[in-house]
């Protein structure tokens, strides 16, 4: 890591920080109950998943999968039916601990709007740390610290309804790391911008990942957003149905296919060639790849 | 039903400090029957221009045509009128939502009509199923009640049930996975099939608009810059991402394989067509 | 379309005025405004007027904006001057049929069109020098200082702040809801005064739809940042008095003991206040 700020993890309850994961969940099940029936509707059933620190591990599915029931229960806004959570060896459960997991797990949202609580963009990013009750002075060397890290500085005293959505969206990420938590996790923050919006976001959160070592755990229904992730937890009718590095993720284009989400052109043109005879490796991500392997082939 | 856009201008806050420029003469002629995409980077004046087509915004100067008459030339009441002619499904369309059911709330736009009750119970239920839903379990739910995806297709099919002539729809995928997304083109390519309408789809997906669309209608800046086929738009690829904007990925692999075997046909854009093309040209390399 | 509305009436030109701290400007205001109701005679008046003026000189504020905050009373000012002029008893100068004016009359009338004047003028300027939020701040610490007060006075500037924040979006969304409601036909323009009632509902259920949306969603995001209520919370900026504050607070404890004192002048003032 360069001269940029490294986020320094420390374990929050003094355990052995290196070797405990940040995000633990076992055997998590939750059914949300369902008026006038008496079949609650199953959520989530025996989910398992950890994240280490550092790691940039990517949740897909499609909506219904129990995705966002998941990020629910990792902020303690649900409890689980049965199983635990636990973030930095705190457990979701625990109510006595609840302020410190968020401080621990930071959130972005899915809404660019609805996360933004003041007139002021400087003020949003400070509303963070004021909860905490940092000092005055520390607030204000903070946000122009977490600003200038999402590229936002010259927006400081921009208002909200002036910014798009992906810089709304950096505007938050900036306002979590203010408050500098050991892990963010992002609850599909993609899903309501243009392409452009994605871009600067994904580009925020793996620099925020490669040049910071933060820790991510990222929520999406779009595959492309996780082509850099260390791993990819696939979930289907709120159970966890693969789980692998991205090239072992991508090629499985028929189960991708099945549960409802999309491949990269390039990886689903690669197993429709290979389902034809050709000999193309299945889990072609780029096109430099794709004409390598083309080339191979003559 | 023919729509012709003529030195369309439309200049936002004029005389103040916030003056801008969203349409700088746009012309372009829109035959009928058509599947147009309408594409553009963000700010470039899609939304601006479709609102002119229904006549829900004035131009600065300049007018449009709808089959032959001006409609900015009427009187307010048919004015009006234009609106069932021209649908238009706006963005997050579930967010209009309002009645206390959901064959209530798609009868707004018939009721509005002023058809009789038959006619406008008779497009109530086609509307509904058209989206692919089921009419005798939805009609008396309440739209609040239903999950996302529904609530967006009720809300088209609220649009549907006018049965205009030209159906405009302003990215209706946005903030869908890519279930619902293929669910929601999917009705809409089949209802433009049965009907054979006009349908201007406003997209930010390349890979959408090579999918479905036979015209493609570029806006930059405010300018229309081109409207022509996919396969000829498709072709300007450097202009395309000056403008900011892309191809489906697909293309540029053509582009790159072009590059080291001219034999190849790069015109080509979909997954389907790629593999296709590229079977035939390296068709005797396979392991059988 | 929106996106430009200044909110409230707020001006900024940074001037000195501007510059304040928001609990002087209240202060000041309310002071002010008590003055305009102690003061009753020609020097008086003369110093409320000069005290304006120099505000409104100093906040480099363009007088039309103040022009435009009157404007909507003209009819309640020129009501008041009339009123009082023919209704106030006493030495009859003019009299026709029914109608007369006295000279009490007279001078109450410029009086009381005056004072009403000066109060909508002085208010304005302090919202036109004072930006929502730091009015806001200014009330909330106002209140805080009464015992007992302040988690009220925080959760009540919270909701405010909250409010402020969201009045642009909101205005935008309606405008959405809106135009998607008018590309089904809707028609808020013609019809009688319950047609047009009527006419809300769609946009309106929406809205408030909408709005309670928003609102779980924000609390949501608000709880994962910490946020507990104000009890613990610190602030980025605290409102702090500077020595430009100072100076205001000794031109308005001198303004009270001019304007309460002026009472006291005895003259022989020329006509109508003799």
């Amino acid at each position: 890591m360069n001269e940029q700020t490294a986020f320094v993890t420390h374990g929050q309850n003094g355990q052995d920080a290196q070797s405990q994961p940040i995000i633990r969940v076992e055997n998590l099940s939750y059914a949300y109950p369902v008026e006038d029936s008496d079949q609650p509707k199953q959520a989530l059933s025996d989910v398992n998943l950890t994240v280490a620190r550092g790691e940039f591990v990517g949740i897909i599915g499609h909506n219904g999968s129990g995705k966002s029931t998941l990020s629910k229960i990792l902020n303690g806004i649900l409890s689980p039916d049965s199983g635990d959570a636990w973030i930095e060896g705190m457990n979701t459960k625990d109510p006595e601990k609840i302020w410190q997991i968020r401080k621990t797990a930071g959130m972005v949202f899915q809404n660019p709007d609805n996360q933004l609580v003041s007139s002021v963009v400087e003020t949003d990013v400070a509303f963070g740390m004021e909860n905490l009750g940092v000092p005055s002075e520390q607030i204000k060397e903070k946000v122009t610290e977490v600003l200038d890290i999402v590229g936002m500085s010259d927006y400081r005293k921009a208002r909200p309804h002036q910014l798009s959505g992906g810089q709304k969206q950096r505007i938050a990420i900036a306002g979590i790391l203010a408050m500098q938590p050991d892990c963010i996790i992002f609850d599909e923050p993609t899903a309501m911008l243009d392409p452009n919006g994605r871009a600067e976001v994904m580009k925020t959160i793996t620099n925020l990942n490669r040049e910071h070592g933060m820790t991510v755990l990222h929520i999406t229904h779009y595959m492309t957003e996780l082509v850099g992730a260390d791993r990819i937890v696939v979930m289907d009718g709120g159970r966890v149905v693969a789980t692998g590095t991205p090239r072992e993720i991508f090629s499985q284009v028929a189960m991708l296919r099945e549960i409802g989400l999309d491949v990269p052109q390039m990886t689903e043109l690669a197993y429709l060639l290979n389902q034809d005879g050709y000999d193309i490796p299945k889990d072609v991500l780029e096109i430099p790849e794709m004409v390598e392997a083309l080339c191979h082939l003559k | 039903m023919s729509l012709k856009i003529e030195h369309l201008d439309h200049v936002y806050a004029q005389n103040s400090p916030f003056e801008f420029k969203a349409l700088d003469d746009v012309n372009v002629e829109l035959e009928n029957g058509h599947f147009i995409a309408l594409i553009g980077h963000t700010g470039s004046g899609k939304s601006t221009l479709i609102q002119h087509l229904n006549g829900l915004i004035e131009p600065t100067s300049g007018t449009v045509y709808l089959n032959g008459v001006d409609i900015f030339n009427q009187s307010k009441e048919d004015l009006v009128k234009t609106r069932f002619s021209v649908g238009l499904v706006f963005q997050y369309p579930e967010h209009q939502l309002f009645e206390e059911t959901v064959a209530k709330d798609v009868a707004f736009g018939p009721k509005n009509l002023k058809l009789s009750e038959e006619e406008i119970q008779e497009r109530v239920k086609w509307a509904i199923e058209m989206v692919g839903l089921d009419y005798e379990k939805m009609k008396d739910v309440s739209p609040f009640e239903l999950s996302g995806g529904q609530m967006r297709r009720v809300a088209i099919a609220g649009v549907l049930a006018m049965k205009p002539e030209v159906l405009i729809l302003d990215e209706p995928t946005a903030g869908l996975d890519p279930h619902g997304r293929d669910t929601i083109l999917g009705q809409i390519e089949k209802l433009h099939k049965a009907t054979g309408n006009t349908v201007i789809l406003v997209s930010h997906s390349m890979e959408d608009v090579g999918r479905y669309a036979d015209r493609i209608l570029v806006m930059y800046k405010g300018k229309a810059v081109y409207y022509d086929t996919p396969t000829v738009v498709f072709r300007h690829v450097d202009e395309l991402e000056k403008m900011g904007l892309a191809v489906p990925e697909v293309k540029y692999l053509m582009r790159a394989l072009k590059k080291r075997y001219p034999e190849i046909d790069d015109d080509i854009f979909t997954v389907e067509a790629a593999k296709a093309e590229i079977e035939r040209v390296f068709g005797g390399e396979r392991d059988v | 379309m929106f996106k430009d509305i200044t909110l409230g009436q707020y001006y900024p030109t940074g001037s000195v005025i501007h510059q304040l701290d928001p609990r002087t400007k209240i202060n000041f205001t309310l002071v002010y405004i008590v003055l305009l109701f102690v003061v009753n005679n020609p020097v008086g008046y003369l110093i409320a007027i000069g005290i304006l003026a120099l505000v409104i000189a100093l906040s480099k504020i363009p007088f039309v904006y103040i022009a435009r905050g009157l404007k909507p009373l003209i009819f309640i000012i020129v009501l008041t001057f009339i009123l009082n002029m023919f209704m106030t008893p006493g030495q009859v100068l003019w009299q026709w049929k029914a109608l007369h004016i006295t000279r009490e009359g007279l001078k109450l009338s410029i009086f009381m069109a005056l004072r009403l004047t000066l109060l909508v003028a002085g208010t304005s300027i302090m919202t036109l020098a004072t930006s929502p939020m730091d009015l806001t701040d200014g009330m909330e610490a106002g209140m805080s200082v009464i015992p007992g007060l302040k988690r009220v006075a925080h959760d009540l500037a919270m909701m405010m702040s909250i409010a402020l924040r969201f009045i642009p979006t909101l205005m935008e969304e309606t405008d959405k809801i809106m135009k998607a409601q008018k590309a089904r036909g809707a028609d808020f323009e013609t019809g009688n005064i319950i047609d047009r009632a009527k006419a809300l509902i769609p946009i309106l259920v929406p809205l408030f739809v909408s709005a309670f949306r928003r609102a779980d969603e924000l609390a949501t995001a608000m709880e994962a940042r910490c946020y507990r209520g104000g009890s613990g919370r610190t602030r980025m900026y605290v409102l702090a008095y500077a020595k430009r504050d100072a100076i205001a607070y000794i031109v308005l404890a001198a303004m009270t003991a001019a304007m309460i004192g002026s009472r006291f002048i005895q003259y022989p003032w020329p006509f109508p206040f003799g």
